[in-house]
């Protein structure tokens, strides 16, 4: 059990300080590493606890993809830019609507921790092996049975966030040219070589 | 507090026991590939250094090892080293999980394929941390292909794991292979088992999408301006990573440790023999592959990877689930 402590403290001090460090770090960039490192080991702490199946899928969806499309936008903006208005002198006008949100976050915060049951034993790793089916198989016969409805409803929400994503992205382009392998492969040279008179002096206008 | 020390003693021993063989693979591998290359160019590849040139990687290692490490004077440093130390953590860990044969693994776990899964995905940060870190212009697009590809076709391989799980009934690497005892899955499921290789070899970088590397375009992409150890850490990582997606192939289809036929002298043979033969083949193909066909244009890979590739793959997966659920097929093992 010393082991399983120390294992606990060790992934848990490191996720508190770089959620620490992700809001104070001056750089975004390791703002976001700082963010992959606590996805990291809220991941470890996951599996620590026998929540394997969560912990692994913490990681794939989180650290694997979610991240690296936050670590591509933030490495687009231009750093030295943001160095000069964010952090020198000027005053940020989103001052008002960040507290608005933190204090908002802060008071559901205490209204949670308010009923939070705390349990004996947590970090040690034998709380959720109950029985010898495993972890996944657990979560797979609650979630196709009894909360099926929720499930295909989180389902559909993605579904209609992903199309509004591409909607609002969504631009038609004039001038644009664009390969047809169908027509492309389908050539053959009665089709693709066209014989013209040419006037002398006029020449052909070729592509249009 | 000694037993403890005794335990740590022996996982790492263990886990010398796993790493070094994977290592001097590696460096084989490295011969292999440049030799299958050179022969299908009608030339004779590495054969100077040792017999059949097989010392070549490491008289390369060694050469890169004396090399100075130039890190350029506007990159962001503590990245800039970060970065191929992650490419090469990351292919070594995944192998962790690998199973050689029914008790030949180092960790036994209930998630192994997802956590494959996870850490192949993970790859990516040492690509893109390489490229920006570097703060020049043909590293960092080099990063941003890279990026693009591989979450782009990691998305087709997840479905394909889903396909193959569908089947196995348990996420544990070891049941997976043990379920192909009667048909390996490459039969039943021979079109994902294309569509996987081709996407693995786009998620390893490899041509004919090694995109973030094009020297015609991109000099050498993410690489530019590593040099020394840092770029042979690079080049290790990628080349683990490789023999990382074929073993994942061999125990996704192949059928792993199992012998070709259950009979008598082929089922003589150890079982971590016909793994490594299986990894080797399926290396064997990666290299042919590499020395045949012509690189792809990006926004073709691009249409292969979302047009054609996810489309394919989620219709087989409807495909393979209304088989077995009309048949009856469905896995009902212990899970």
């Amino acid at each position: 059990m010393i082991a399983h402590s120390i294992f606990f403290y060790f992934f848990s001090v490191i996720a508190i300080f770089s959620s620490l460090m992700v809001i104070t770090s001056r750089s975004t960039i390791n703002s976001v590493f700082f963010l992959i490192l606590d996805f990291i080991s809220v991941g470890c702490l996951f599996i620590m606890v026998g929540a394997e199946f969560l912990g692994m899928i913490l990681l794939i969806v989180y650290v694997g993809a979610v991240a690296v499309l936050f670590l591509f936008v933030v490495m687009m903006l231009n750093v030295a830019e943001q160095k000069q208005s964010w952090f020198v002198g000027k005053k940020s006008n989103h001052l008002p609507t960040g507290l608005i949100v933190s204090i908002l976050i802060l008071l559901e915060l205490l209204v949670v921790a308010g009923g939070w049951k705390y349990k004996e034993n947590l970090m040690s790793s034998s709380t959720l092996i109950l029985s010898d089916i495993s972890n996944t198989h657990q979560l797979g016969l609650v979630m196709y049975t009894d909360y099926i409805l929720y499930f295909q409803l989180a389902g559909i929400i993605l579904l209609l966030s992903m199309i509004g994503a591409i909607l609002l992205t969504f631009r038609k382009r004039s001038g644009v040219k664009k390969q047809s392998y169908f027509t492309q492969i389908s050539r053959n040279p009665s089709s693709a070589i066209e014989l013209k008179e040419v006037e002398s002096n006029k020449g052909v206008i070729i592509d249009d | 507090m000694l037993e403890y020390f005794e335990i740590l003693g022996q996982e790492v021993y263990k886990v010398l026991f796993l790493l070094v063989p994977i290592l001097v693979s590696v460096a084989m591998i490295v011969w292999l590939d440049r030799r299958v290359w050179g022969l299908v160019q009608k030339r004779r590849g590495p054969n100077v250094v040792g017999p059949f040139g097989l010392f070549q990687t490491l008289a390369d290692a060694l050469k890169y090892i004396f090399k100075e490490i130039i890190i350029p004077a506007s990159a962001n440093k503590v990245v800039f080293i970060l970065a191929p130390i992650i490419t090469m953590t990351l292919a070594l860990v995944a192998w962790a999980v690998i199973p050689m044969s029914e008790d030949l693994v180092l960790s036994d776990i209930n998630v192994g394929i997802l956590y494959l899964f996870a850490v192949s995905s993970l790859g990516v940060y040492g690509i893109i941390m390489g490229g920006w870190a570097s703060n020049s212009k043909y590293p960092f697009l080099g990063a941003i292909r890279s990026a693009a590809q591989m979450v782009s076709y990691e998305v087709s391989i997840g479905i394909i794991i889903i396909n193959v799980l569908l089947c196995v009934g348990s996420l544990n690497l070891k049941d997976i292979v043990l379920a192909q005892k009667d048909l390996w899955y490459v039969i039943p499921l021979f079109p994902m088992f294309v569509v996987f290789f081709i996407s693995a070899l786009a998620e390893t970088n490899r041509p004919p999408f090694d995109l973030p590397e094009a020297e015609a375009e991109l000099v050498a992409g993410y690489q530019t301006e590593y040099s020394g150890m840092m770029y042979a850490m690079f080049w290790l990582g990628e080349y683990a990573n490789i023999l990382l997606m074929c073993a994942m192939g061999s125990i996704l289809f192949l059928g792993g440790w199992l012998p070709i036929i259950d009979i008598y002298p082929l089922n003589l043979v150890p079982a971590p023999i016909w793994m490594i033969l299986k990894i080797l083949f399926l290396f064997f193909l990666f290299a042919l592959i590499k020395a045949i066909v012509p690189r792809y244009r990006y926004d073709q890979l691009m249409r292969l990877g979302w047009k054609i590739f996810l489309p394919f793959s989620l219709i087989y997966l409807v495909l393979t689930a209304s088989f077995l659920f009309y048949f009856d097929k469905l896995p009902k093992g212990n899970f």
